[in-house]
């Protein structure tokens, strides 16, 4: 079954700049890939339930104490710009 | 006389004990080692030299007080570089990490610390695990130690390679897709894939949550298991990790294979499968039913659509855990005139091309519109592979297939067929699908002097039985070849 991939719609989703021929090459990349993957659908999966993880597992809790987080400075130390305790970014709010 | 760096960790440990030899002895043979090997294989990202020195004489002195800590204590160890290390750079082979140095350690490198073992340093890897060669790598490719004109597998190559080599006693790889248990099987040592929670990824950077485990390297399956029990528990920073006692893994270990059942999958062998692979299943099976087992074919109907099921569930869970790599809090930065336009550049640069292609396609499968038809599909298919798997163990023990199959491949060989890369991981990848273990040990190898991997499975918490099958095969198998550069090197 050949895949209709809208590639770069799927690019900007992702975040991901590519320019005119790398969405060519990846695009049809995801076609051949998606073509061999789609032999899923062959399946009748009608009654079969879906598996998100392998072992049957409820929630996870803990008792809600405090416990010690990470070090604020070394984590900040890592980022590639900063404005004291924050993360900086380029502005993305227009001037009121 | 051996090279101390060719010891296992048993017999290291026993010479230790013994006083024969130091942590430090022990660390400046890997040391050496390294040296000597590294400009070929490059199997290290990092190599800490100096952290590993303090902590090797550090294991000298608390054995001089008396502090023992058990079957590790003075090991030298290597870790994927996916597992962060606090303040020792972690980069998971990409370059929108380059520089990166983590403000914790991960659960897996605090244990290992607490057992005494010295941390030698950080192993290449396929970008994010994501690969079956090492050859993604933003830092150079790893040479497999039996052939440099060939790849280790992957994406454990970097640990895989220098387990062989002797540059460390044992490494830590993770296995989303088979990538533990392939680069052991082309490498020639034993690699093994835990029971899905059975060790923390708490501090393993996530590439497929609900498939990625980590589990240990080694030269041999008692090395496994003393790797494996230092590293598996419950812990409370990993929501998935598993409440129940990790099952005893020793009280069975040389139960041998009398009175076992073992299944073949028939659905792993014909096209695609060397016939040196195949002549050493089948006399590795002959062996094993020589020695008490019974050997019935089992068939796994599903097998055939684990692989696309994977290749869509591992590319959709990756470009979700990956889209924390946007240009904020760590990494690569490139400049942009919007916080959009930023994050498409960094993400540009900082992507090698198999990361960008399997972000494309999750989010592709994740998208509005084929979410059903694609991610869906193969979260049902999931659920037939498990079922599959259930009824096959509840007629024998243990399942066993080639590792891998192919033997180790020239570099280049498969850099541009994706899907025949993928292929190299057709015997593993169910095993993740269903969250159950599985264990490669070395049995021989092809014409070409190449080493060939036997894979048992076993059901959830099935370590037990299929570490002692395991035993029982590498015994059978007496396989006991050296890599020529670890060998010719190591001796002079």
């Amino acid at each position: 079954m050949p895949v209709d991939i809208d590639i770069a719609k799927v690019a900007r989703l992702a975040r991901i700049g590519l320019d005119a021929e790398e969405l060519e090459r990846y695009g049809a990349q995801l076609g051949d890939i998606l073509e061999h993957a789609a032999r899923v659908q062959a399946l009748d999966t009608d009654d079969v339930p879906p598996t998100a993880h392998p072992l049957p597992m409820v929630n996870a809790l803990r008792s809600d104490e405090i416990e010690p987080s990470l070090d604020r400075e070394e984590v900040l130390d890592q980022a590639p710009d900063r404005d004291g305790p924050y993360f900086k970014v380029p502005a993305f709010l227009e001037d009121a | 006389m051996t090279d101390l760096a060719d010891l296992t960790i048993t017999e290291a440990g026993r010479r230790l004990r013994d006083g024969d030899v130091t942590a430090v002895d022990l660390f400046e043979a890997v040391r050496r080692r390294a040296t000597m090997t590294e400009a070929e294989l490059h199997a290290f990202l990092t190599f800490d030299a100096d952290g590993a020195a303090e902590a090797a004489a550090e294991a000298d002195a608390a054995l001089a007080r008396g502090q023992d800590l058990g079957p590790l204590h003075g090991i030298p160890v290597a870790l994927k570089d996916n597992m962060v290390t606090r303040g020792v750079e972690t980069t998971c082979s990409s370059r929108i990490l380059a520089g990166y140095r983590p403000p914790y350690d991960a659960t897996v490198v605090e244990r290992l610390r607490s057992a005494g073992a010295v941390v030698v340093g950080k192993t290449n890897l396929d970008e994010f695990a994501m690969g079956s060669s090492t050859e993604n790598s933003a830092y150079g490719p790893t040479r497999n130690p039996w052939d440099p004109g060939r790849v280790p597998g992957g994406s454990s190559g970097g640990s895989a390679a220098s387990v062989a080599a002797g540059s460390s006693f044992a490494a830590l790889g993770s296995d989303t897709g088979g990538s533990i248990r392939q680069p052991a099987s082309l490498c020639g040592i034993v690699g093994m894939k835990p029971t899905y929670g059975l060790v923390s990824r708490y501090g393993l950077v996530a590439f497929a949550s609900s498939l990625d485990q980590i589990g240990p390297l080694t030269r041999s399956v008692d090395d496994c298991v003393t790797v494996f029990e230092a590293i598996a528990g419950h812990d409370p920073s990993d929501a998935t990790s598993y409440r129940g006692e990790v099952p005893d893994v020793r009280a069975a270990l040389d139960g041998g294979l009398e009175g076992l059942r073992v299944g073949v999958v028939t659905e792993f062998s014909g096209e695609g499968f060397e016939p040196d692979v195949e002549a050493n299943f089948r006399a590795t099976l002959g062996a094993i039913e020589r020695a008490g087992a019974t050997v019935v074919d089992v068939s796994l109907p599903s097998a055939e659509y684990a692989l696309s099921a994977y290749y869509l569930i591992a590319p959709a869970e990756c470009s979700a855990n990956l889209a924390r790599f946007d240009g904020v809090r760590y990494g690569l930065r490139l400049d942009g005139s919007s916080v959009e336009q930023m994050m498409s550049a960094t993400r540009r640069d900082g992507f090698g091309p198999e990361v960008t292609r399997r972000v494309l396609l999750g989010t592709y499968a994740l998208s509005a519109g084929y979410y059903d038809a694609f991610y869906g599909q193969a979260q049902k298919v999931r659920t037939l592979v498990i079922r599959d798997f259930e009824a096959a163990y509840r007629q024998v023990d243990v399942l066993v297939t080639p590792t891998s199959p192919t033997t180790a491949f020239p570099l280049g060989a498969r850099t541009d067929d994706p899907i025949a890369m993928y292929l190299s991981d057709i015997c593993t990848i169910p095993s993740n699908l269903s969250g159950h273990p599985g264990i490669s040990v070395p049995t021989g190898v092809d014409r070409s002097g190449l080493p060939i991997g036997f894979q048992i499975l076993a059901p959830a918490l099935g370590e037990p039985v299929m570490f002692r099958a395991a035993k029982a095969v590498e015994a059978l198998a007496g396989f006991d070849a050296r890599p020529a550069l670890a060998s010719s090197e190591g001796a002079a």
